[in-house]
């Protein structure tokens, strides 16, 4: 094929045009989010009763302390890949700057053992048998920031929140319902308990 | 109970596709047949200084898609290599060279494969002045290829295929820009992020530190899907709850993946003056998708691989509020198009559930394949069909009316044969060659065993089809896989692209000739299992040794333990 040169300074000259538009095209909806939606824009950021912000809704939190041993008052997430790579160890992960899975296969024998230990530390932090131990509750999400727990793996907390809180497991059960979403129409999506908010109202009963 | 679920979020998309296929079919059909330019059009024509109403021939045409492609390809490389002086960089530096042009090739290829990590890696202006707008035009491009060849049926002794700066131009400005700015906008209402701030600092509710990235995300998200691209704004990509926060976002981005691959049959079928040959490709696309989907949540929810069996459910690499069945359908659909976008982590997968989407890829991504690339591939293999059921019965093949020759025949040839040469060529180089051998075992794999070698294998498969989604475990950025990927897509891209163009022109040239009663059907269902049968027997027959390695090994591994 003959070099043509006249196709590629139309094609120069038409990477430039539409690089104009999709600039055009991304503030034109930065501009219709920021009027018209401002806090889904900016990322759905809640705050707690001094009025800090705290996080997202939308992004998981762990709650742990800095060993990263299990906080016993707080409702547990599940456990997250997503590390602060500029830590040489991170116990408290779910770092919304380095959103990851474990990409780990079913065959391997790290993440088999890790599974089997956390199944046994969680059956014994809760007081109930292994086997009621739900499968996300030891598996990591795929983004490392999964906000969500399944209300199986909520249902099993419920007595240790409610214990350590003061509270009746009736008031802890109940904040965990106004904090489940469940299925649209019945089938689109799972059932599903937000850790994050749901913390958060935990902390605001005080 | 599962495939009760399994079955409703089926016809859910199903019956959402139904409705608008004849809406959006026919609109399209209206944009690429009509010869009126809009006022904003004209513009464009004349800065880019073509005439509009010119035909072009196969190689005026194919000269404009590479051309407009190497230019693509050397922009969007220049534009990282200058990212630490550019606005918005985020405090990140040049990307380097080797990585620069993995994603350069990547994106322009419409693959997105992503040996970078976004969120280490690159500002908001590389992602919105270059790779997002690459999504667009490199979406456009696949679909103005597929236009042309679909031209080649429909035109009668032709010298020309159409325009291509007319098709790229109308495919962005009237097809994808619309649907973006809808479909966005309902994107942020619904959750996903859209803004230039800082990343911001917290103090969580736990009083751990978190920093949470943000971005002008919901105008990025939305095309990535559209445009069957693939690649995140996040390192996550779909399953990053800023990118995909909830059951309704995720639907969304299912039918934004689907819609312009599935409505483009009905295009076809009014071109070529016959709704149901549409039907006909549309019938041998839902088959494959869904026999595929239905392999997926099988694996998922019946495995009894080690993590499964341990768990009770392999919620390994998915997030809780997509579960087992939409983590499932989207992958479907992401390796099925040519998206490559996830919502859950491919690489912990089962053994069996990863390889359906393995197999969604070698198929040829045409169930419906990515924007224009599914088609023109279905296209392809219905040529080979028509000709293997001509040997048959001993007649001179046929296809929409145009005689399948020799001269057809090996470019349908040819064009299927770049796929599994580049990867298994790929595949076997990585392990024979001893320097990436060394740099396979050393950086590269995430897993050990037949688990990592479907890594490599995931990558090449993903790379050749310009899909993009990986056993996202492997470490990619090393000099022997960006250049391999890099070549990988760029081959996979154009070789097969350039055959299409040609094959256009030649059958374009061609007079239609008249139906009689030794014609072949090709709109009904008898050819429908035809082209399924061939398609499943090519990839089938080509990669079983490669499956056998990997995936199936892994499986039975998972079985006899």
């Amino acid at each position: 094929m003959s070099l043509n040169l006249r196709s590629y300074w139309a094609g120069f000259k038409a990477v430039i045009v539409f690089t104009i538009i999709v600039i055009v095209y991304t503030f034109f909806m930065t501009g219709v989010g920021q009027l018209g939606m401002p806090d889904k824009a900016n990322g759905s950021m809640i705050t707690n009763a001094q009025g800090e912000v705290v996080g997202s809704s939308l992004i998981g939190q762990s709650f742990v302390d800095s060993k990263g041993e299990a906080l016993p008052q707080y409702f547990q997430s599940r456990p997250s890949a997503a590390s602060n790579p500029d830590l040489d160890e991170d116990n408290v992960n779910y770092w919304a700057a380095a959103s990851s899975g474990t990409n780990k296969g079913h065959q391997d024998e790290d993440l088999i053992k890790s599974v089997t230990d956390l199944r046994e530390a969680i059956a014994e932090r809760e007081g109930v048998s292994v086997k009621d131990v739900p499968a996300d509750a030891t598996t990591s999400s795929s983004s490392g920031l999964d906000p969500h727990i399944s209300p199986a793996y909520a249902a099993i907390q419920v007595k240790r929140v409610a214990k350590e809180r003061n509270l009746t497991e009736e008031q802890v059960e109940n904040l965990v319902k106004k904090n489940t979403t469940h299925r649209g129409l019945g089938f689109v999506g799972e059932d599903v308990v937000n850790v994050v908010t749901l913390n958060l109202a935990l902390d605001e009963l005080k | 109970m599962v495939y009760i679920y399994a079955f409703l979020a089926f016809a859910l998309i199903a019956l959402i596709l139904a409705a608008i296929y004849k809406p959006l079919g026919d609109y399209m059909y209206n944009v690429f047949t009509s010869d009126k330019d809009l006022f904003f059009e004209k513009w464009i024509y004349k800065i880019i200084g073509v005439d509009s109403k010119k035909g072009q021939t196969w190689k005026a045409y194919l000269r404009g898609v590479l051309g407009f492609s190497l230019m693509s390809v050397l922009f969007l490389y220049l534009l990282q290599r200058i990212q630490h002086w550019l606005p918005f960089n985020m405090g990140f530096d040049n990307v380097p060279g080797p990585l620069a042009f993995n994603t350069a090739a990547s994106f322009v290829t419409n693959t997105n494969w992503q040996s970078y990590s976004p969120d280490v890696t690159l500002g908001y202006t590389v992602q919105f002045a270059g790779l997002a707008v690459q999504n667009f035009v490199s979406a456009a491009v696949g679909i103005a290829v597929a236009i042309a060849l679909v031209r080649g049926f429909a035109w009668r002794k032709s010298e020309t295929i159409g325009n291509f700066w007319v098709d790229l131009t109308r495919a962005t400005m009237r097809l994808l820009m619309p649907i973006a700015i809808v479909m966005g906008i309902i994107l942020i209402a619904l959750g996903v992020t859209q803004n230039f701030a800082d990343w911001i600092h917290v103090t969580t509710i736990a009083g751990n530190e978190q920093t949470i990235m943000q971005g002008p995300v919901a105008s990025q998200e939305v095309i990535k899907e559209l445009g069957t691209n693939g690649g995140g704004f996040f390192n996550a990509n779909s399953s990053h709850p800023y990118e995909n926060p909830n059951m309704w976002t995720n639907l969304i981005e299912i039918l934004l993946m689907l819609c312009i691959p599935v409505a483009l049959t009905r295009t076809t079928g009014r071109m070529v003056g016959n709704i149901k040959q549409g039907y006909a490709l549309l019938g041998a696309m839902v088959v494959l998708f869904g026999i595929s989907f239905l392999c997926v949540v099988t694996a998922e929810s019946f495995s009894s691989d080690p993590i499964t069996n341990l768990t009770g459910g392999s919620m390994e690499g998915k997030e809780n509020r997509f579960g087992i069945v939409w983590s499932g359908l989207f992958g479907t659909t992401s390796t099925s198009t040519s998206t490559g976008a996830v919502n859950s982590m491919h690489d912990s997968y089962t053994a069996l559930g990863g390889m359906m989407y393995m197999l969604n890829m070698m198929l040829g991504e045409v169930s419906p394949g990515g924007v224009g690339a599914g088609l023109y591939g279905i296209l392809v293999m219905a040529i080979v069909t028509v000709f293997i059921a001509g040997l048959m019965v001993g007649r001179t093949p046929e296809y929409l009316g145009k005689k399948i020759g020799p001269r057809e025949m090996k470019m349908a040839s040819l064009y299927f044969l770049v796929m599994p040469i580049t990867v298994v060529a790929g595949v076997a180089l990585s392990f024979a060659v001893p320097f990436a051998r060394q740099s396979i075992f050393d950086t590269s794999l995430n897993n050990s065993g037949n688990h990592g070698f479907s890594e490599v294998v995931y990558a090449f498969t993903s790379a050749a089809n310009n899909n993009g989604s990986a056993f996202a475990g492997i470490t990619a950025d090393t000099p022997w896989l960006d250049t391999m990927l890099g070549l990988a897509v760029l081959l996979g891209r154009f070789l097969p692209i350039a055959l299409v163009i040609a094959l256009a022109g030649s059958l374009a040239k061609q007079d239609i000739v008249p139906e009689t009663s030794g014609t072949m059907k090709t709109d009904n269902r008898l050819f429908v299992f035809l082209l399924v049968f061939v398609i499943f027997i090519i990839s089938a027959l080509t990669f079983f040794p490669t499956l056998a390695l990997g995936p199936l090994a892994e499986g039975l591994e998972g079985l006899v333990a």
